[in-house]
């Protein structure tokens, strides 16, 4: 992914807007970078770069150009440095926002984008998972089914790709859903943006509500 | 599957996909296929290794069918495989599910391909002439099954399909350029999306017929009609494993077969 990019050094383009790009070589930098610059408070989101940043199955994240100089400190800090920041200048694809949540007897199953995660609601075991076809999604399944929403790695951990990042999405929902049918947090800490936040302490029969739906959600 | 030393559980993904072709050319009375095999935990690696080793060495074997499967997208090192490819004597019959049916929408190079096996998130994102990925296939393309059909005529306006598509879900649907020529929506068991690695042995199982002489639009209801036989053989649950799966698909294929013929 972005080999064309990977001997080049972290540039800068002069700007024509307020938001930057931050290019990496893999999705799984983008995904902790995301992490790192949020727990900083920076306002950042993951988006589809344009057509002339597109090698493949890529992600980039979008960030206020003013920072660029603390952004890339940080994340250079952190062993996380971008290839490339370039402005904003050309049109960038929203990640779809769509969640579907699906009830199968005591089973529930959340799908984002191209990946289905399935829970049992009654122990909280992942058994399933579904779709995808990225090279890590196999890998993923084997890493997290027959394990519980506590104990399976989080996708975003383990994984590589888009589909890793669309499966974190479906597993966050999968644990909140599950928190709130079992009337208690699990273990896990649920990275819940102001949007899911709306879930914590949703209770079943709320849950049952939208099941089965289409809920709206950015990641 | 046994691979060298190794034992390979077949749960999903290409390890499914090869023992649903198995199963379906010993049932066939043909020869087991041969496979390239990379392990790749989603850093690329190890799919950049075997673009590399096929684009070296696919002539090396006489191929009449060519399945590709989980690979990372790579639109560079997809072109120099596909124009080796092209350059063989005797194309082999061109099949691709999963991250190599990405990378060849993503190139442009769809129509290359005589079948692609996409769900219907997979089907949206063909259809719509931006996404470089399904996570950005844009929200107006519905990955509702109610609009199969409208998806399919988009993905061909817009050059995004392969000669065939086998649309994976609830109904199968088999389609050309024309648009849908069959549906196939039974045994029907729900709990089927749910399963890991139901859609792989679908490839699977339409490659092996392929290879076996029927032509596309034929091996492609056949198939249909043996993975979703196979699926409700096992009487499944959404947590059922999909080797429990393929372990029915003789006996669906027996059923299938022996009805058409």
């Amino acid at each position: 992914m972005f080999s064309k990019f990977r001997k080049r050094k972290v540039k800068t383009v002069p700007a024509t807007g307020d938001r930057g790009l931050l290019v990496f070589e893999h999705t799984t930098a983008v995904i902790r970078a995301e992490r790192l610059l949020k727990q900083q408070g920076w306002e950042v989101r993951v988006v589809g770069p344009p057509p002339e940043l597109r090698t493949g199955c890529d992600l980039v994240i979008e960030f206020p150009l003013l920072d660029e100089l603390a952004v890339v400190r940080l994340l250079t800090g952190a062993n996380t440095g971008p290839l490339m920041v370039v402005p904003v200048n050309s049109m960038l694809l929203e990640p779809v926002d769509l969640l579907h949540v699906k009830e199968l007897g005591r089973y529930l199953m959340v799908r984002a984008a191209n990946m289905k995660i399935t829970v049992d609601k009654e122990t909280g075991m992942i058994v399933n998972v579904s779709g995808g076809g990225c090279p890590d999604v196999p890998y993923l399944a084997e890493q997290m089914v027959n394990k519980s929403l506590d104990e399976a790695p989080a996708p975003r951990d383990v994984g590589y790709t888009l589909c890793a990042y669309a499966l974190q999405i479906a597993f966050d929902r999968s644990v909140e859903l599950c928190s709130a049918l079992s009337g208690r947090s699990l273990t896990r800490p649920c990275p819940l943006s102001p949007e899911r936040s709306r879930l914590k302490g949703t209770t079943w029969s709320w849950a049952r509500s939208v099941l089965p739906s289409t809920v709206g959600h950015r990641p | 599957m046994v691979l060298g030393k190794k034992c390979i559980a077949i749960n999903r993904g290409t390890p499914a996909m090869i023992a649903a072709a198995a199963v379906t050319l010993e049932y066939k009375g043909l020869p087991q296929p041969v496979a390239y095999l990379v392990g790749d935990i989603g850093d690329g690696d190890g799919s950049r290794r075997l673009y590399d080793y096929l684009t070296g060495h696919i002539g090396d074997v006489p191929l009449s069918t060519l399945t590709l499967h989980y690979f990372q997208p790579d639109v560079g090192l997809f072109k120099r495989l596909l124009s080796v490819i092209d350059s063989l004597p005797g194309r082999p019959s061109l099949i691709a599910d999963a991250g190599f049916m990405y990378v060849a929408k993503m190139s442009g190079h769809a129509p290359s391909f005589d079948l692609f096996t996409p769900d219907a998130g997979e089907l949206a994102y063909l259809a719509d002439e931006l996404a470089p990925h399904p996570f950005y296939t844009r929200g107006f393309i519905l990955h509702d099954e109610n609009q199969i059909p409208d998806l399919i005529e988009r993905a061909y306006r817009h050059n995004n399909a392969a000669t065939y598509l086998l649309v994976k879900g609830a109904t199968d649907f088999i389609a050309d350029k024309n648009g849908v020529m069959s549906r196939v929506d039974s045994p029907r068991e729900e709990a089927m999306e749910a399963i890991g690695g139901t859609g792989d042995t679908l490839t699977g199982i339409v490659s092996a017929l392929i290879e076996s002489g029927l032509d596309t639009e034929t091996a492609s209801i056949q198939a249909a009609r043996v993975n979703r036989l196979a699926g409700s053989l096992a009487r499944p649950t959404p947590a059922t494993q999909v080797y429990e799966i393929i372990r029915h698909i003789p006996q669906a294929l027996n059923r299938v077969l022996t009805e058409k013929e």
